[in-house]
């Protein structure tokens, strides 16, 4: 399951473009660093591939466990 | 066990690095490997100037900050006297084929056996977005306001492909970090550089293409596409030597 960290994140677009099943998207809160973040728009379509993780300049997404998305 | 874990040499914190800036991916791949090898105690970044230099808050394991493109030099003696830690030298395109030019060519003839990671962003970032060694012909900088033109400034120079035409290196390659294969390839590369090393092999060299988008005042999207369609296509990513191989 995917778990985005928001503080984290600066709003590059990484994440939403290479992820597989296009399931990321960007959305309208921002965190306290004023950047907008993403998060999952279908969970259950998730599969755990971690590409987005991987190629998350901040590290702000992190995938704790296989399978239960 | 996770999928995917965020590595704790990299700080909890957000880095210091524009939105979408492959410094702190590069970084955060360098943590990676270095976890995956189970060094995160024994390595050490000897970090150098430009926007390298924003892994002295981004990096949270042990680093030593040195002068302007002497990460070679300065990693020579830190090994040299501490042969059993992990030693690798973070430097940008100006620090190590500008002003460093010296110091990385003389420490890879030496064989020195640390790592250096190369950050090829093909300007200077810290300092405003001047022209670099490495800069493409044609590429607008705040010092090539035209483009960048071989007639006057030569063309961009290759590190990995000089690097190793020299007979100490034992590992030189290129990856590109602007898709998740350049990713995954570059974080293997880096493993097998420091593996390389902790087995006392010589001199490793890794060079990581990477971006600029606030001075090459590009969306951090469109900065992964001018990759593909400009830096790519000259700086061909490959493995330029690996003597384990020809063994
Ligand atoms: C001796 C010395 N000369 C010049 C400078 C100014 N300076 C700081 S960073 C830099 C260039 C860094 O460019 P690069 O290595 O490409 O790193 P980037 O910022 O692009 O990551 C320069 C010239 C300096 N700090 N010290
Ligand atoms: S890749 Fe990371 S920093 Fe970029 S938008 Fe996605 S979560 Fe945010
Ligand atoms: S100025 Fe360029 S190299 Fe420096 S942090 Fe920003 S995007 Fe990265």
């Amino acid at each position: 399951m995917v778990e985005i960290h928001a503080y984290l994140c600066k709003n590059c677009g990484y994440c939403v473009k290479f992820c597989p099943k296009q399931i990321l998207e960007i959305g309208t809160q921002r965190n306290r660093h004023g950047h907008f973040y993403p998060h999952l728009t279908d969970a259950g379509a998730c599969i755990s591939c971690a590409i987005c993780a991987s190629m998350c300049p901040e590290g702000a997404i992190e995938l704790p466990e296989k399978g239960d998305a | 066990m996770a999928v995917y874990k965020r590595p704790e040499l990299i700080a909890d914190a957000p880095s210091g690095y524009c939105p979408g800036c492959l410094h702190s991916l590069a970084t955060k791949l360098v943590a990676e490997a270095i976890e995956e090898l189970g060094q995160a105690d024994n390595a050490l970044n000897v970090i150098s100037v430009g926007c390298s230099a924003l892994n002295i808050l981004y990096w949270s394991g042990d680093f030593l900050s040195v002068a302007h493109g002497r990460a070679p030099a300065a990693a020579t003696g830190i090994k040299r006297t501490n042969p059993e830690r992990l030693v690798f030298a973070y430097q940008g395109d100006g620090d190590l084929a500008a002003i460093g030019l010296a110091e990385i060519m003389s420490a890879a003839n030496r064989g020195e056996n640390f790592t250096v990671v190369f950050a090829n962003n093909q300007t200077y970032g810290m300092t405003g977005g001047q022209m670099a060694p490495t800069t493409l012909i044609g590429q607008k900088t705040t010092t090539t306001v035209y483009g960048r033109d071989p007639q006057t400034t030569g063309y961009p120079m290759k590190m990995c492909e000089l690097i190793s035409t020299l007979e100490a290196p034992v590992y030189v390659a290129r990856f590109a970090l602007n898709s998740p294969k350049g990713v995954n390839d570059a974080r293997k590369g880096l493993k097998k550089a420091f593996r390389l090393q902790m087995e006392g092999k010589g001199f490793t060299f890794i060079e990581l293409l990477t971006n600029c988008p606030t001075n090459w005042k590009m969306t951090p999207l469109q900065t992964l596409e001018y990759m593909n369609t400009n830096t790519i296509p000259y700086f061909k990513p490959g493995v330029y030597k690996d003597k384990e191989a020809q063994a």
